[in-house]
Formats: structure tokens, C-alpha cells, sequence
């Protein structure tokens, strides 16, 4: 695992992502995201730093960070897979797969393994209800789920 | 006696003048444009059920319980949300109505404890109330899934309970109570303006949370109590309720903190105080409060309070609890003495800005009426004077020129030399709402205090200046505003002396006091001043706020009378959102000014050379009046060590931590032969006193305060004095032990006595404040009802006056020796001297003065952050420790006055305003080096007053 970054990297990469966003008007959520592309997570410190540079108080930098659950107050693992938990992958067998999911990786929703391998999520559709159930793995979209689907998954972020 | 309840109208009040007419249940109502359904109803006496509005915030639409049906309109929207329009026909109850409230409650119900009998809210708590209203029977969810309630469920614990968050010292956040109306999160954005709260998360995960997931205390909170004023149920409860229960009564009366003057309801149970509300009818707060006010009234009941007179012969004997009898015979014999031996004027007094209107007049009546001299002074005298002074001189009255409301109707404020989020935190809440609403801020202060940038809040101009050269600075923004052409000369030719400003336009437009050659004496930069300057003359209507950073300097009247130059010559006087506005230090500085403090004044600023003036009171009192003017409290103390000033009677005031050059005033105070001290607790005064006389607090006596508007407020008794009268009382009583015959038995005679003797309080009774709530002076026939804007039609004096104000640079200049320059203010949490707050929980934030410096600087000497530092002047030495920060310029440190244990005016010199000796507290030149603890005269003064706060406790009977 990478070590968590120091307070004067946090200082330094978050005056960037600011930097980079300077001008915009609501800066707020482009500002979240581009913390989050920098860290993997919002830093607490980060946030600390982005509520003085808007005027506005930390407070109000938690209550929209919180808000949004793509917004991690922790980093994730090396991958992150998030299985849609919505109705039409439902249908089609969607909560046997999440089950599934869970006893391979070994982990539940919401948690990330020991080994910082991988991080399982929720999701709630991907738009890809035409081949439920979904899932996307690091980003990229994966249909038709099966038991197989998710043992290959499961190999690659293991690797 | 009944517990006061104020109606909740819901939704703010419309401000429109145009009226619409709409019938809400049969009813036909007229109200304002722009005002809600659900206030018209409340107006009309209909309570629509609600819990997430309340009229201290505006409508936020989330509760779903104020929904009504319109005719004509589809679905049932909701009433606090919807604004009324002509002819609307509203039904508030219907049978769908009631089926959807009766839904919503039970989704509440099925995530809230039902703990109602043993909860602190238990008689004050609308959700209870809202059940009550919809006709809640049953809750079909019941209460076993997913909750916030338990902190175990099904044997696990429960990741969605928190525990209640009890670090804030005065009430308590339990979140398993919380039903997410928002309401303290909008009370902390729109009334108090600190953004400290938000809902964290979504949806059934939705919590209120201070700061990042923080706990009260250590989040930005300020603990100003409104949040805990708008929870509709026991998620944020007082921690006094918690532990004493519902009030059963309350009384209307007045903060006796700051010169804001807060109307609070003193909730009561008996003679227990329960808790201070904040009254949405008080005219300075409208129902906003601080944390003092609100909370920081424990020190009327702290075991350092004195309940029974004490004499000793000399200071170094212990005190001797006596009666008040001999107490009193004691001391006039002693007073009377010192006459008799050293001449009548050998002795005087000493008024408080703390205590009533009555209390004081009576004091200076003491000095003047049976002392027969006029040496009477009083604090105002190291805060205010100059104010006083300065504006007397320009515009004919020694006040503020406004009311509070009138920033509401300001577009830019220029603040200068006052920290009002600190020291005048309802004022600041309320200037922070107006600069939200779009007015420019000029801020004028060594210091970034918090309003030049905070969240929401940024000052369009920061003038950093040097401190001592406010005059330099006021001028040089005259001479922008005069040389570019920018004043209003229509209302200088109408209402001032045009001969007079045409002499001071000369005045200011000689080149020298341009920005860029008045930069290197003050270090503002030219572009920025010349750029505040183009603001303030052209932005709007335009208002000055200014505090103890204007007024304690050498030239502090000069700076008063900068600033009346300023406002007229822009044309900013006599209307709302204008004028000049002393934001005083104590709850009664304006009375105690008005009520003839001065050595050199009777009530009613009318000098004591005026023999007219004289006959009034001369005639009323029985007595002749001394003609020339008494003696100021530094001359008091010069006469005592030359041996010719030997007693003094000290109203609640502490005057050797407060008084600039400690040692010059224990030496004053230790010469003379009767000190006698009045006040709550043996301040640091009281350890060169021979007679202590306890005093009451503001819970304890009827009476009134006069705020910086100038509103005569009511204080009114809520419970029997400890001590066993009120200050009045005391006063009367010793000047009955030395040969008067007052026979008061109630202020309202005092009142009455005042009015009668002084024009421009004639028309203020104890009857008309009871009618009225307060009314603001001048109240007389011509303003039967007060004057909340002082010189609308034409000045007091007549023509507005411009007085020349040329830059004297302070005697008190840095050098090699003290090269930094030492400025000192006040922190929210404490007040004044700390004698209070110190003796509550408000020590929770600020338990030690700290010195503030800047980085470059603290580098330099080789301290670090927390290091003790001795901080050394020409005057004297003392330590404390070092808190580095960028808020003070390099060359400047700062600190505050609130611990005796710093004694900061050990270090202040005796230079003061040329007109009023007002001290210089705000510039003193220093050394700032590592030390390593207490100064020597830490050390010494700490073993004295040891030794003269010894009580001799009392023989037990025999």
C-alpha cells in the first residue's frame, strides 16, 4: 500500500487542484473532484485548505464532500469494483451475484480488503440495465454478470 | 407572573408597503406582499402545523407538515413556501390535509425516542406538540428497523446512533433526537453568520454535524445559542434545563454585558434562573444573542462572591466581616473625617458604566449633593470620552447617531479600530447578515480581525494601518474625497458652516496629507486608501462603526472628530444606514456618561460652570453646587500620592487592572486613607481598600441601561439581592450615614428626578418604557417617543461643524529599545477585565491572554508558538505566552486584558487623548523577548493581593 501523503504534500497538491480551478464560478464540486483524482480520496486536511481558499466554512466543504457517496473520506483500493444493487439488474439475479461477490472477495459492500487489493461498492444503475446485472470494474462498465464474470474479476485485482 | 411565550409567525416578516387580501379559512386577511401563507394564517391567529420554520429563518420547505389546500391550485403545497396573492382561498384543514400530516408524523415518530416524559424538552418541545396537533394515535412502521434512536440493535451496536456531544460547556447536541429539520443549521447561516453547521450525508443517513463530523467545541462554533433557540425538539438543549427543568415564569430585562444592550427573557423557575432567551421584541438584538449574554451569567452565584460588608483599618490587615451598620458608620465617620482634616475636596467617587442610570445619577449626586465637591469620574473616562467630546463638538450631542436597525439599510460601512464579531458579537452578526446582502466593507484596524475575511464575508479594503495614526489615515481620506470632488456639497451648504469646511477643505487638500505622503507615516498603501476613499463617498448610503481603537489614543478625539468630518462631508448623517456609531464597551457607558459623571458636567452634559444649570438641581437637591469643575480619575490619583486626595467610593469598577500604568495607580490607591470598594468581588482594586461593599448583579435590581443607540432599556429584578440591597441602595445608604435624607424607594424615583432635571430624558417614565419596551433619548416633548436618528432635519448644535484635523504623532514612538508596537482588544468569549466570564465556563475558550505576533517577528527573537515571552515597555514588564500568527503586521504585536494574571496595563504608559486623558491603551511601544515565567511583579503582586484578600472568619457565637 502507499503511504498516506504528509501534511505538506496534502498543502501542496490541494493549492494545485485549487490553482487549476481558479476563476471558475462554483468552484466547489470540480474542486471535489479533482481532489479526489489527485488523492484517490478527499484528505480531510485537503478540505480544510479548500473551505479558507472559497470563504466559505469547513462545515459547509463536509456537508457537500458527505452529500455525494463517489466522494471518499478514505482511500479505496488498488481497484474498485461496484456492482449495481438497483432493480432491473435485481431482476435478473443481481443479488445472488452481489453474494457471490461478496464471499470471493471476501469482503462486503462498502469495505476494501486487507491487502488494499480491491473495494467493493453499491452502486444504483449504470445505465447498462439492457445487460443486467452490471457491474463496473475500475471505471469500465462489465455486463452480463455471472459467477464467472465476477471469478474473473476477481483474479485480475487479486493479481 | 406568566412565562412569556412569543408567537412564531414561521416566516420572516414582508417589508413590502403594498397589502394583498386573501381568506384563509373563512377569514378574510390583509397583509404585506411577500409575506407566506402560513404568517398570514399565524396573523390571523391560525396555526398551521410546522417544525421546520420558525420566523428567525426563512422558509426552507422541508418538513412536509405545513401543507394546505388553495382553490384553484393543484396539489397541496406548502404554506410557509408559497407567498399569498389577492384573492386567495386557502384551506388549512381538510381531509386530505390531515390523512398526509398524520402519514408524515408517523414516519418522524418511527425513528425519535418516546422517552417524552423523562425527556429535557418535556413542555417545550413542538414536535411533542405537532403529534398532539395532527392527532398522532399510532405508528405503523413501529420503531425495530433501521434507526438513530438505540445504541444497540439486535444485540450489535448500532452504526447509525451517535452519542450526545457534551463539550459545549452550556448545552448539549444529541443527535439520536434529531429529526433534520435544519433549522439550527439556518439559525447558524442567516442570524448568526457562522456557517458552523451542516447536514452531513443523505438521505436516512442525513445528521447535523458541527464543522467536519466535529464536536461542538472544537468546531467553528461560537456558541451564540441560536441553534439551541431554533431546535424544535431536545436535540440542542440548554444543559440548564437539563439539570433544573422548564421555567414556570419570565421577565423581560436587559444584557449587562457590551453596549449592544440585548433584550433577553430571564426564564425562571422561583428564584432559580433557568435560562436567558433572547427576546424577539428587543430593538438592538431582535432576538439574537452572544455567548455572553446568553450563557455567561454563572458568576452570580460563584463562590468568589462577596454577600457581606468588610473593613479593615489598614490594608494589610485581613477583612473583617461586619453589618452593614457599622460598615456604613464606619465609613462615613472615615469620610467625614478626611474632610475635616484635608478639605472637602479630598475625597470622591467613582461611577460604573456597569451598573443602572439610577445608580450612577445617585453616586454623582453623592459627590456633588453631599460631598459637596465634584470630583466624580467614571470609566467611560478609558474608553469613551472622546466620543463624548468629539461628537458633542461636531454635531451637538456625545452619542451615536443611529440605531442598530439602521444597518440593515446600509450599502457601505466603514469599521475602524473595533472588532465587532468579538466585542460586539449581535451587532457584528447583524452587519455580517447586511454585507451578505451585497454592502461594502472598509475595514481600518493593525489587525485582521475576522471581518476582514470570513466565510461569506471578505472586506472590499483592508487599511492596515500603523496603530497611533488613525488621524493620519481618517484625513487622508478627506483629502481624496475633497481634492477628486466627491463630497456631497448640497448637505454641506444646507447643514453645516460652508465658511467652516471651505477652511477645512484648504485644510485637507494641502498635498501632505495625500495617500501617497501620509503612506510612510502609516503604512496603508495609497491605492488601496484612495480606492476606499472613492467608496465610501460614492457607494451609497455610507455608515461608520468605531470602538475603543478610535477613541484610546493621544489623539482620540481628534479621530472622533475625523470621523463626524467624514460623514458629513459625504453627506452620511441624518437618515437610515448612515451616520457615526460608537460601538460602546459596557452596558451603560452612554448612561453613565448622560447621567453627569464627568467632574466637569451634570447629567445632561450641561457644564458645571452654568450657574442656570446649577439652580436646577440646586433648588431640587437643597444644596449649593461647587462651580468648578472636580477633579478626573488621573488627577485623583496624582492628588493622592502628592497627599492631598485621601478616600474615593468605586462603583463597580476595577480601575487598577482596568486603568492604564498599573503601578501609577496602586501607588494613587495605597496613599489614600478610605478606599471603598463597591463592586461583585474583591477585584483587584479591592486589595488597597479599606471598606468592601458588595454589590448585586443585574438579576437583582430594577433599573435601566442606556445602549450605544442611545435606548433606554429596562432592566428589571428577577430575584432578591445576595447581598441584601441593590447598588442603589448601598449608595443610599451611605449617604444617609454621612447626612443626606434620600428617602428612595424605588429607581422609577430616581427616574423621575432625572427627567426632571435633564431635557433630553423629560419624557422618559418607568410608565412609558413599560408601554413602549425602551425608547431611545433624546425623548421629550419635541420626540415624545425618542429619536432613533439623531439630526434629521438639522444638526443639535445647528450647523454641523468641520473641525481641523491635523496629525500629532503619539509621544509613544518605537526605538531600538522597543522597537514593536503593542495594541490591545477584547475576545468574544471574555469581557472587559474578565471579572464575569473569567467566573464562568466561558473559560472553556480563552483561559489565558495571549500575546499575538507575527511569524517574521517571533523568528527574529527566537520564540516559538506557546513559548513565554516577557513583553516589556517603558512602563513596566510583564509575561504571557506567544501566539504566532499573520493576523498582526510585522512591527506589531497584540494582545487582550482579560486575565489579572497578564496585567497588561503594567505595560501601558500615562500618555492620553489631549482632550479628555483618555489613556493611550492602544499604542505602546515594547520589547517582546524569551522568557522563561512571571515577571518579578507577577510574582510580587500575586503574594499581595494573597494577602489582602484574607478573611477573618467570623467567632463563632458564643
Amino acid at each position: 500500500m502507499t503511504p498516506p501523503p504528509t501534511e505538506n504534500d496534502i498543502r501542496e497538491r490541494t493549492q494545485g487542484v485549487l490553482d487549476d480551478h481558479a476563476g471558475l464560478e462554483g468552484p466547489l464540486l470540480p474542486i471535489l473532484h479533482g481532489l479526489q483524482e489527485e488523492f484517490g480520496y478527499l484528505p480531510a486536511d485537503a478540505l480544510r485548505i479548500v473551505a479558507d481558499r472559497l470563504n466559505i466554512s469547513r462545515a459547509e466543504v463536509h456537508g457537500v464532500a458527505s452529500f455525494y457517496h463517489d466522494f471518499r473520506e478514505q482511500p479505496a483500493g488498488r481497484h474498485v469494483v461496484k456492482i449495481c444493487r438497483a432493480e432491473a439488474c435485481q431482476s435478473m439475479g443481481g443479488d445472488a451475484i452481489a453474494e457471490h461477490a461478496e464471499g470471493r472477495f471476501k469482503i462486503g459492500f462498502g469495505e476494501t480488503a486487507p491487502d488494499g487489493s480491491v473495494t467493493l461498492e453499491a452502486v444504483y444503475c449504470l445505465g447498462l440495465c439492457a445487460c443486467a446485472p452490471a457491474a463496473m470494474v475500475d471505471g469500465k462498465v462489465v455486463g452480463r454478470l455471472d459467477e464467472a464474470r465476477i471469478d474473473a474479476i476477481a483474479e485480475e485485482v487479486r493479481a | 407572573m406568566r412565562l412569556i411565550q412569543e408567537t412564531d409567525f414561521g416566516t420572516p416578516a414582508s417589508r413590502s408597503e403594498k397589502t394583498v387580501t386573501l381568506t384563509i379559512d373563512g377569514f378574510e386577511v390583509t397583509v404585506p406582499e411577500g409575506t407566506s401563507v402560513m404568517r398570514a394564517s399565524a396573523e390571523a391567529g391560525i396555526k398551521v402545523p410546522k417544525l421546520c420554520a420558525t420566523d428567525m429563518v426563512d422558509a426552507f420547505g422541508s418538513c412536509r407538515l405545513c401543507l394546505v389546500e388553495i382553490e384553484g391550485r393543484n396539489g397541496t403545497p406548502s404554506s410557509c413556501t408559497t407567498p399569498v396573492a389577492d384573492g386567495m382561498v386557502v384551506h388549512t384543514q381538510t381531509g386530505k390535509l390531515k390523512d398526509i400530516r398524520r402519514g408524515v408524523m408517523e414516519l418522524y415518530i418511527s425513528d425519535h425516542p418516546l422517552d417524552c416524559l423523562t425527556c429535557a424538552a418535556n413542555g417545550d418541545c413542538e414536535l411533542q406538540d405537532m403529534a398532539g396537533a395532527v392527532g398522532l394515535r399510532d405508528v405503523r412502521y413501529g420503531y425495530e428497523g433501521d434507526n438513530h434512536v438505540t445504541a444497540r440493535q439486535s444485540d450489535q451496536p448500532n452504526m447509525r446512533w451517535m452519542p450526545k456531544d457534551e463539550s459545549n460547556p452550556y448545552f448539549t447536541y444529541d443527535p439520536s433526537k434529531c429529526i433534520v429539520c435544519s433549522r439550527c443549521v439556518r439559525a447558524c447561516e442567516e442570524v448568526q453568520g457562522t456557517f458552523a453547521l451542516t447536514i452531513e450525508g443523505r438521505g436516512f443517513d442525513s445528521r447535523v454535524s458541527p464543522g467536519m463530523h466535529e464536536d461542538f467545541l472544537a468546531s467553528e462554533c461560537v456558541s451564540c445559542g441560536a441553534c439551541v433557540q431554533a431546535c424544535p425538539t431536545a436535540t440542542l438543549t440548554e444543559k440548564s434545563i437539563i439539570e433544573i427543568g422548564q421555567p414556570e415564569h419570565s421577565v423581560v430585562t436587559t444584557c449587562a454585558y457590551c453596549g449592544v444592550g440585548c433584550s433577553f427573557k430571564a426564564e425562571m423557575r422561583g428564584e432559580e434562573l433557568v435560562r436567558m432567551m433572547p427576546y424577539k421584541d428587543g430593538k438592538a438584538n431582535r432576538g439574537h444573542s452572544c455567548v455572553k449574554g446568553r450563557f455567561a451569567y454563572g458568576y452570580a452565584n460563584h463562590k468568589d462572591r462577596i454577600l457581606n460588608p468588610m473593613i479593615r483599618e489598614t490594608i494589610d490587615q485581613p477583612w473583617r466581616e461586619v453589618s452593614w451598620e457599622e460598615a456604613m458608620s464606619f465609613t462615613a465617620t472615615r469620610m467625614r473625617g478626611l474632610q475635616e482634616t484635608y478639605g472637602k475636596d479630598s475625597i470622591g467617587v467613582i461611577t460604573s458604566s456597569r451598573c443602572t442610570n439610577e445608580e450612577t445619577f445617585l453616586v454623582q449626586k453623592l459627590a456633588r449633593a453631599v460631598f459637596r465637591n465634584n470630583n466624580t469620574d467614571t470609566c467611560a473616562r478609558v474608553c469613551h470620552s472622546p466620543t463624548g467630546y468629539g461628537l458633542g463638538q461636531a454635531f451637538g450631542t456625545s452619542a451615536g447617531t443611529q440605531d442598530f436597525d439602521s444597518v440593515e439599510h446600509t450599502d457601505v460601512v466603514i469599521v475602524i479600530g473595533a472588532n465587532p464579531t468579538d466585542g460586539h458579537p449581535v451587532f457584528g452578526s447583524r452587519l455580517k447578515k447586511r454585507l451578505r446582502e451585497g454592502a461594502k466593507l472598509i475595514v481600518i484596524d493593525p489587525r485582521r480581525i475576522d471581518l476582514v475575511r470570513s466565510p461569506h464575508i471578505a472586506a472590499a479594503h483592508h487599511l492596515p494601518l500603523k496603530p497611533g495614526t488613525n488621524v493620519a489615515v481618517l484625513t487622508s481620506l478627506a483629502h481624496v474625497i475633497v481634492t477628486e470632488g466627491l463630497m456631497d456639497e448640497a448637505f454641506i451648504r444646507e447643514r453645516c458652516d460652508w465658511d467652516e469646511f471651505q477652511d477645512y477643505a484648504e485644510f485637507v487638500a494641502d498635498p501632505r496629507h495625500s495617500p501617497e505622503e501620509t503612506e510612510a507615516i502609516t503604512g496603508v498603501p495609497a491605492k488601496e486608501l484612495r480606492a476606499a476613499a472613492r467608496l465610501f463617498a460614492t457607494g451609497g448610503n455610507g455608515a461608520v462603526y468605531y470602538g475603543l481603537g478610535i477613541t484610546e489614543h493621544s489623539q482620540g478625539s481628534t479621530a472622533v472628530m475625523a470621523l463626524a468630518n467624514l460623514a458629513m462631508m459625504t453627506g452620511n448623517i441624518g437618515r437610515n444606514g448612515v451616520g457615526v456609531n460608537p460601538l460602546r464597551g459596557q452596558n451603560n457607558v452612554q448612561g453613565s456618561c448622560d447621567m453627569g459623571s464627568f467632574p466637569h458636567e451634570l447629567p445632561g452634559y450641561r457644564h458645571v460652570k452654568l450657574p442656570e444649570v446649577r439652580a436646577i438641581f440646586e433648588s431640587l437637591w437643597g444644596v449649593e453646587i461647587d462651580s468648578e469643575p472636580g477633579l478626573r480619575i488621573p488627577n485623583m490619583l496624582d492628588a493622592a500620592v502628592d497627599g492631598t486626595f485621601k478616600g474615593i467610593y468605586i462603583q463597580g469598577e476595577d480601575i487598577l487592572q482596568s486603568d492604564p500604568d498599573t503601578h501609577h495607580v496602586s501607588a494613587g490607591l495605597a496613599a489614600m486613607e478610605c478606599v471603598i470598594v463597591h463592586d461583585l468581588f474583591l477585584n483587584e482594586t479591592a486589595n488597597y481598600a479599606h471598606v468592601f461593599l458588595p454589590g448585586s448583579t443585574f438579576l437583582e435590581k430594577d433599573g435601566t441601561f442606556t445602549n450605544a443607540e442611545r435606548r433606554i432599556n429596562r432592566v428589571r429584578k428577577v430575584m432578591s439581592p445576595k447581598n441584601g440591597y441593590a447598588d442603589w441602595e448601598v449608595t443610599q445608604l451611605l449617604a444617609n450615614a454621612m447626612g443626606a435624607n434620600w428617602n428612595y424607594t424605588h429607581p422609577s424615583q430616581v427616574m423621575d428626578e432625572i427627567a426632571a432635571t435633564t431635557p433630553s430624558f423629560a419624557g422618559v417614565t418607568y410608565d412609558l418604557l413599560e408601554e413602549k419596551g425602551s425608547v431611545q433619548w433624546p425623548c421629550n416633548e419635541a420626540h415624545p417617543e425618542g429619536s432613533p436618528i439623531m439630526h434629521v432635519d438639522g444638526f443639535v448644535r445647528g450647523k454641523g461643524k468641520f473641525i481641523v484635523t491635523e496629525y500629532v504623532a503619539t509621544d509613544e514612538r518605537t526605538g531600538p529599545r522597543f522597537p514593536l508596537l503593542l495594541t490591545t482588544g477584547r475576545i468574544l468569549s471574555q469581557y472587559n477585565v474578565g471579572a464575569q466570564t473569567r467566573r464562568t465556563a466561558n473559560v472553556a475558550w480563552h483561559d489565558e491572554d495571549r500575546l499575538e505576533i507575527h511569524p517574521h517577528d517571533a523568528e527574529q527573537r527566537g520564540i516559538r508558538d506557546g513559548d513565554y515571552v516577557r513583553l516589556a515597555s517603558r512602563a513596566g514588564e510583564t509575561s504571557l505566552r506567544a501566539l504566532i500568527t499573520d493576523r498582526v503586521a510585522p512591527g506589531v504585536v497584540y494582545t487582550t486584558f482579560h486575565h489579572p494574571g497578564t496585567q497588561a496595563n503594567v505595560i501601558t504608559t500615562d500618555y492620553s487623548d489631549w482632550a479628555t486623558n483618555c489613556p493611550e491603551y492602544k499604542v505602546t511601544a515594547v520589547q517582546v523577548t524569551p522568557s522563561n515565567g512571571p515577571t518579578e511583579w507577577q510574582v510580587e503582586y500575586e503574594e499581595q493581593a494573597r494577602q489582602a484578600r484574607r478573611i477573618l472568619q467570623a467567632e463563632p457565637a458564643e
